[in-house]
């Protein structure tokens, strides 16, 4: 399968790439890694006239703690997330979603950026983004914002990426004594979409109490969800096996699944129940190491 | 559009003129004519057309010729000197890592990168680290048995993984 007909742009700094898009017009789409986008535009799912390429960019593939901030630059791969020391050290809920995000050949290519960017709930990124409240930044014809991640997802492949914007950062929370997170999505063979996934991201302060949590869920909505009430019922108690059950039965009825051959929606709704369950009790083994 | 491109593959320097759609891997099997690159699902999934770009296993079926402008590729053509095995393809054999031979080439490649960010995987890291690459013989055992004999001579001769 060969893509429709286009034109291929090569950014070589942001700059360029904003402008070039910019007077392209809508008819123009970023590539960051393309594992998104060029299999949609191999199938004509997609049929961008304009192809503005910005993984050649410089600067923006970067993994650093800064002040009480982890950073990711929007343009680091799936691979070297799954590489770094830091990751590997300080933050495991990465790890549990990129390995089983795709297979290693695709992670090698795929972003991190690009996972969010696409503004689909059925990438593992974004429920790992609403868990952890990250802080999009953005930079476009108007110059930088952040966008917080409540605000970022609009729809079905909709964001509040303007199409001139590029996702140049990403901020989550740094690691920090009592905090900790966990994925875990099933998928019917490796490198499938989830039938369901939950993050969870907690904080415990000294004596155990939860002083926040974050429960974000994968491809059981049309768009990324977090699950309010679930968090709610959670932050400033101390966590007994009653309410982590309580917090996965909120999850299951809030979430939006539809029936499809990944299963039906009882079934996932049951799966949600599970997994919140699961990664509660996981996120809440690490928060306490 | 036309581009000029240039790159290096399996070591030898390469210019040439690609449409903008053009992809990776049919500028490999059908411009360069090196078919050891093969095309199976055409869809990322199944690994049949891994080659390495930059030292990293990449499915060409799903990246631009374009984009490979300035990169240096590696196919099976290129991974050991003309008469020679690698380590890998040696393993390979040796172990019957194949039954048709279809997924091989791709296989083999994605072992490189395997084995140069984790030199003695275990079993189950072997199976993740080729969970990109399908044999439909499922002829996985062999395959696994094949890594893990690479892996060991690899390190017995420390030759760097290309």
């Amino acid at each position: 399968m060969i893509p429709a007909n286009f034109t291929y742009h090569r950014a070589n700094s942001l700059k360029e790439a904003i402008s070039l898009v910019e007077s392209l017009g809508e008819e123009a789409k970023f590539m960051s890694g393309g594992h998104s986008l060029l299999p949609m535009m191999k199938l004509r799912f997609a049929t961008p006239e304009h192809i503005v390429d910005i993984s050649k960019i410089e600067g923006l593939s970067f993994i650093r703690e800064e002040g009480d901030l982890l950073k990711i630059g929007g343009l680091t791969t799936q691979s070297e997330m799954e590489y770094s020391e830091l990751i590997r050290r300080n933050y495991p809920i990465f790890l549990d979603a990129i390995k089983l995000t795709a297979d290693p050949s695709v992670r090698n290519v795929g972003t991190i950026g690009g996972n969010i960017a696409h503004g689909d709930a059925a990438n593992d990124q974004p429920a790992l983004m609403l868990a952890m409240r990250a802080t999009i930044i953005a930079e476009g014809p108007n110059g930088r914002k952040s966008i917080p991640i409540d605000e970022f997802f609009h729809g079905f492949y909709m964001t509040a990426l303007e199409p001139a914007d590029v996702l140049v950062e990403i901020h989550v929370p740094k690691a920090k004594k009592g905090c900790g997170g966990a994925y875990y999505k099933m998928e019917r063979k490796v490198g499938d979409y989830a039938t369901a996934g939950v993050a969870v991201y907690v904080q415990l302060d000294g004596n155990g109490t939860c002083s926040e949590a974050g429960i974000g869920l994968t491809n059981v909505s049309a768009v990324p969800m977090r699950v309010d009430r679930a968090e709610d019922l959670l932050r400033g108690k101390k966590i007994t096996p009653d309410l982590i059950d309580q917090a996965g039965a909120l999850a299951a009825e809030d979430c939006e699944p539809t029936s499809d051959l990944r299963g039906s929606e009882a079934y996932k709704r049951s799966l949600v129940h599970t997994l919140t369950k699961r990664m509660l009790n996981k996120a809440l083994e690490r928060a306490g190491q | 559009m036309k581009h000029n491109i240039t790159l290096k593959i399996n070591g030898q320097s390469v210019s040439a003129e690609v449409d903008s759609r053009m992809l990776l891997v049919h500028f490999i099997r059908e411009h360069l004519s090196m078919t050891g690159t093969h095309i199976g699902c055409d869809t990322s999934n199944c690994g049949a057309c891994t080659v390495l770009l930059n030292g990293k296993s990449v499915k060409s079926c799903t990246y631009l010729a374009v984009r490979a402008d300035g990169a240096e590729i590696t196919t099976i053509e290129g991974l050991s000197p003309e008469g020679t095995n690698h380590p890998i393809q040696q393993a390979f054999h040796d172990q019957h890592g194949l039954h048709c031979g279809f997924c091989t080439p791709g296989m083999i490649l994605r072992t490189v990168d395997l084995l140069k960010h984790n030199p003695n995987p275990t079993e189950s890291e072997i199976r993740w680290g080729i969970s990109g690459n399908l044999c439909r013989c499922t002829g996985y055992n062999n395959i696994v048995k094949a890594i893990q004999q690479a892996a060991k001579e690899m390190a017995k001769e420390k030759q760097p993984a290309v």
